[in-house]
């Protein structure tokens, strides 16, 4: 679909590398790889009836909350949107965890509690997904905002889609963020389509990144499809917060490859749209990537070897488990 | 026993607790350096610096939300509204967020919070400054919702409040923060979240009441006393959860009961509580239940139209003797 006066970032072909290491690509590649696993899997489910409700995936944004996360402490916060299994995955959150739970059953994250919208996970401090646009925001500053007070030196990565910009919500998490200078990155992941609406419909100025700049706030935006590049440039703003406790709005420009949900058969853009930013999927990429500085075919094959059985024990253990069969235990806490 | 004014309870409750536990804080518009709208929370930001009396622009929906992120990962916030009408711009923070959370994570984040601040009208302030919003939180699981009519309630809560584990919405009396009431000194009186209190004794009937309707009520009751009517005035106190069994046993014994709201009729909490009595007290009752509220219209600004929407003593009277079938 055309956007006539777009400035979104084109991704240029062929991408230039960020400097890596297979020591350091090949666990990013295995997590895009088994959130890309886990997102086909529960389609699948979907599709056979075995998981309800909301169904929104990730594929095609996988490099972005993998490589964001990457950057982390395990005792930083992660908050999140709706499509937020990736997150909860990168955040170290089990697939078997994940997949219980859209599964609706008992050993689920939130034990059948909250479904694919809802995961939370304290031991890994990822603090959920949130259903109301925008309204998350201020959770995250929140968490973060916690931190300063206690001055214990976390950082919390707040992820959005660039649909929240135009929500309360975002813009009163970002000025109250901004003024009290608490330690957070608030992630825009642009990927172009607010559920059916493209940006030239819904922002007069696509790039949400120059909302910082009414807030004296730091900024940041470029494509995510390199992983590596992501872990960097979040990398930078994520110690920007640790050491200086400034925030950050940092804007990464990507594409989804399915609908808004499982029901959406994406009318509102073209076949070729969707094939040209296939052909461009940051999770080849970044396999092509590992290829070309060395990986040995041998382990290649291992590592894909493992996601697969990781994947199929985690829909298994989903499918194993016994139904969710308490809900009244977590209304108030005596 | 110290006489103090329920202002003054409100705030020695937070000094307190502020003092018993580091992780309480207190965040709102004009809390700080302006000492509160109503001067609730006079003398605090002296005593606990900026870090933890958090002067907040104008953004209830963010400084809600960010009250419910910092209590997910254990500080204990205190959220003020200069008045619970700007609530209404935080409550998908409240609905959405705070009252969810626990469930929505399977039991991981509790949320220890404090949403305060003065709720029904004060006096010719006009339709969107003299709402009663109490039935809109007390719908909602997840919440506690708190309604203290005397500085010795006022103070006993709070202090229950602000260590409950749950969020909790603790609306004052706007008209009520100059009223007087024995308060016992020290730091240790609390009164438990969940339990009515009976305001007065009597036997001929029962008015059900909370927050400002208390003291209506306790006015009617004193005139009725004169024409040998005893009213029992129950105190409602905490909203959610309801003391059923305390309303209940004052009604059964009297045998009638008006229920008496500032707020709207329509849906208005007082519905739920008549539906409660007459599940409870149905083979008990000789009337039907009587309730008064204010007149279902936008709260007017002429003084005499503003009175005449809202329950006066005399409205209280006239129910009392419809359920006595004396009119």
């Amino acid at each position: 679909m055309s956007t006539p006066d777009s400035k979104r970032i084109e991704q240029e072909d062929p991408v230039e590398y960020v400097e890596t290491t297979t020591d350091e690509l090949a666990p990013l590649y295995r997590q895009m790889l088994a959130i890309r696993r886990m997102e086909e899997a529960s389609a699948k489910a979907y599709s056979q009836g075995k998981i309800g409700g909301f169904l929104h995936l990730i594929i095609g944004q996988e490099a972005v909350c993998v490589g964001a996360t990457a950057a982390l402490k395990p005792e930083d916060y992660v908050v999140a949107t709706y499509r937020e299994h990736g997150h909860a995955y990168a955040k170290g959150v089990a697939a078997r965890g994940i997949m219980a739970e859209l599964y609706g059953k008992k050993t689920g994250c939130v034990k059948g509690l909250g479904g694919s919208m809802h995961i939370f996970d304290k031991a890994t401090n990822f603090l959920g997904g949130y259903g109301i646009v925008g309204g998350h925001v201020p959770i995250g500053a929140g968490a973060a905002f916690a931190s300063k007070y206690r001055g214990d030196g976390r950082v919390t990565l707040c992820f959005f889609g660039e649909g929240a910009s135009t929500i309360g919500g975002f813009a009163e998490g970002l000025a109250l963020a901004a003024l009290w200078k608490l330690p957070i990155v608030l992630i825009c992941e642009n990927n172009q389509y607010s559920m059916g609406t493209p940006l030239y419909r819904s922002l007069a100025v696509e790039d949400v990144s120059l909302r910082a700049l009414g807030h004296g706030m730091a900024r940041d935006r470029f494509d995510g499809d390199d992983v590596v590049k992501v872990k960097r440039r979040i990398g930078e703003a994520v110690e920007r917060a640790r050491t200086s406790g400034e925030p950050t709005l940092v804007e990464v420009v990507t594409y989804r490859f399915r609908g808004h949900s499982m029901s959406d058969p994406g009318l509102y853009r073209t076949k070729d749209e969707v094939e040209e930013w296939k052909r461009r999927d940051p999770l080849n990429r970044c396999r092509q990537r590992l290829i070309d500085i060395g990986f040995a075919d041998a382990d290649l094959e291992a590592l894909e070897a493992d996601v697969k059985a990781e994947i199929e024990d985690a829909v298994k253990f989903a499918e194993d488990s016994p139904p969710a069969d308490d809900y009244k235990s977590y209304v108030v806490k005596e | 026993m110290a006489v103090i004014s329920y202002r003054e309870a409100l705030n020695q409750a937070m000094k307190e607790e502020m003092d018993r536990d580091a992780n309480v804080f207190i965040m709102g518009e004009e809390v700080g350096h302006y000492n509160g709208a109503y001067k609730v929370t006079q003398g605090l930001l002296q005593r606990f610096s900026e870090r933890r009396i958090v002067d907040a622009p104008i953004a209830e929906m963010g400084f809600t939300g960010i009250g419910i992120g910092a209590a997910m990962v254990g500080l204990r916030p205190i959220i003020e509204f200069m008045t619970f009408n700007f609530s209404l711009v935080a409550i998908d923070q409240i609905v959405n967020n705070a009252a969810k959370i626990f469930q929505m994570s399977g039991g991981q984040y509790n949320i220890p919070i404090v949403f305060r601040g003065p709720g029904g009208p004060a006096v010719q302030v006009g339709s969107q400054h003299s709402q009663s919003l109490e039935s809109y939180y007390a719908h909602v699981p997840g919440l506690k919702v708190v309604m203290p009519s005397t500085a010795l309630d006022a103070k006993g809560l709070l202090k229950s409040a602000i260590r409950d584990d749950n969020p909790v919405v603790f609306i004052e009396g706007e008209t009520l923060y100059n009223t007087t009431w024995e308060v016992p000194e020290g730091d240790d009186e609390l009164i438990p979240i969940g339990l009515a209190d009976v305001k007065r004794a009597g036997s001929d009937i029962t008015l059900i009441a909370w927050s400002k309707m208390v003291w209506t009520c306790l006015e009617a009751a004193k005139q009725l006393a004169e024409e040998g009517i005893e009213a029992e005035v129950v105190d409602v106190r905490t909203l959610r959860p309801l003391d059923v069994e305390t309303l209940a046993t004052s009604v059964k014994k009297t045998g009638r009961c008006v229920i008496v709201e500032v707020g709207w009729p329509v849906a208005g909490y007082g519905a739920e509580v008549a539906y409660q009595m007459q599940k409870h007290c149905m083979d008990m009752l000789d009337a039907p239940i009587e309730r008064v509220t204010s007149d279902d219209v936008p709260m007017p600004y002429a003084k005499n139209l503003e009175d005449e929407v809202q329950p006066q003593v005399k409205d209280v009277i006239e129910a009392v003797k419809r359920a006595l079938y004396l009119i």
